[in-house]
């Protein structure tokens, strides 16, 4: 149970989705988008639901939630949506515009160099 | 508490809003996931993406069954560096299938360090094309793999490499050698900022 996803047939991932193939275009999220609960898992949720919702009880990377399920990016990315629309998690976008702030760039600088 | 959960991953602070991304490009057993490994403060994960490359724009999962879907899988690592900001390192494999998800995954990222063994310089070339193309400030780092040292200068003529571009060696397993390398890389974003109109700058950082 460790790694579900991974040999799992296109059905599956169907299924996971209710049947929805398309997270869009306007799917609001990044690989860096964080992630975080606004409420706790109830009884009869989706159980990739209730994971997500557990695992993001602090920020936690749309990337990393796609990992920890071991369900493709593009997936996890619907199940997000959904509990985004319905209020359960909030989401912290990356403040990247076309071209890096100078000061997000000078902090990146700085904390990679207390590393 | 989901003890068990907590104790797998190492979670961020609470005041954490801002996620930043830099890729790792390189060909195989280059050292990728040896970078990410020796800078993150997690064990490297690794999670994959499917898309057709038929609807380049849209994920459709239905299409996963013909012949025409991408999947790649890459790794990726984290550093915290302050209250607020996380950097991801993704490890990208070079090849030339990867490319179709790059604007997908990696749209946004501050830059690129391209990873190359100096035995295999070739391996870098369509890599260091298609970051060009993207315009992704980049670095070239060549992990040292303990045989003879290459001349930066050669490896420069090799790439036919902007002059502009830097060339560092680093030792993909040390912290601190990687550690360099997304300081370089960092840098040079800065100066390829610089190197820009003041204008775009100010009215930038007015709108931000």
């Amino acid at each position: 149970m460790r790694r579900p996803g991974r040999d799992d047939t296109p059905d599956r991932l169907y299924t996971l989705t209710g049947g929805r193939t398309r997270s869009g275009p306007d799917s609001p999220f990044d690989l860096v988008t964080l992630v975080v609960a606004e409420s706790e898992p109830t009884t009869g949720m989706q159980s990739e639901h209730v994971a997500i919702l557990r695992m993001a009880q602090t920020p936690i990377a749309v990337v990393e939630v796609a990992a920890e399920l071991g369900l493709p990016v593009s997936i996890t990315k619907i199940l997000l949506s959904d509990l985004l629309a319905a209020g359960r998690v909030s989401a912290r976008h990356p403040r990247t515009s076309a071209l890096p702030d100078p000061d997000i760039l000078e902090q990146v600088l700085v904390g990679l160099r207390s590393l | 508490m989901d003890s068990a959960a907590s104790d797998a991953r190492t979670p961020l602070g609470a005041s954490a809003d801002n996620g930043l991304k830099i890729v790792i490009v390189g060909g195989f057993g280059v050292g990728k996931t040896t970078m990410v490994r020796s800078v993150s403060e997690i064990r490297p994960l690794n999670t994959e993406e499917t898309m057709t490359r038929a609807s380049e724009t849209v994920d459709d999962v239905s299409e996963v069954r013909g012949k025409t879907a991408t999947t790649v899988a890459f790794d990726f690592g984290r550093i915290t560096l302050d209250a607020r900001n996380v950097l991801y390192l993704f490890g990208a494999p070079g090849q030339e299938r990867f490319w179709f998800l790059w604007d997908r995954l990696f749209s946004g990222t501050l830059g690129a360090v391209v990873l190359l063994d100096a035995r295999r310089i070739e391996d870098s070339w369509y890599a260091i094309d298609r970051l060009e193309r993207h315009g992704t400030p980049f670095i070239v780092a060549c992990n040292d793999f303990g045989g003879p040292r290459h001349d930066p200068a050669d490896v420069r003529d090799a790439l036919d490499l902007d002059p502009h571009v830097p060339i560092v060696e680093c030792d993909a397993r040390s912290r601190e050698s990687s550690k360099q390398v997304l300081i370089a890389l960092v840098q040079h974003i800065q100066r390829h900022l610089g190197d820009r109109p003041a204008r775009t700058d100010s009215s930038l950082r007015e709108t931000v």
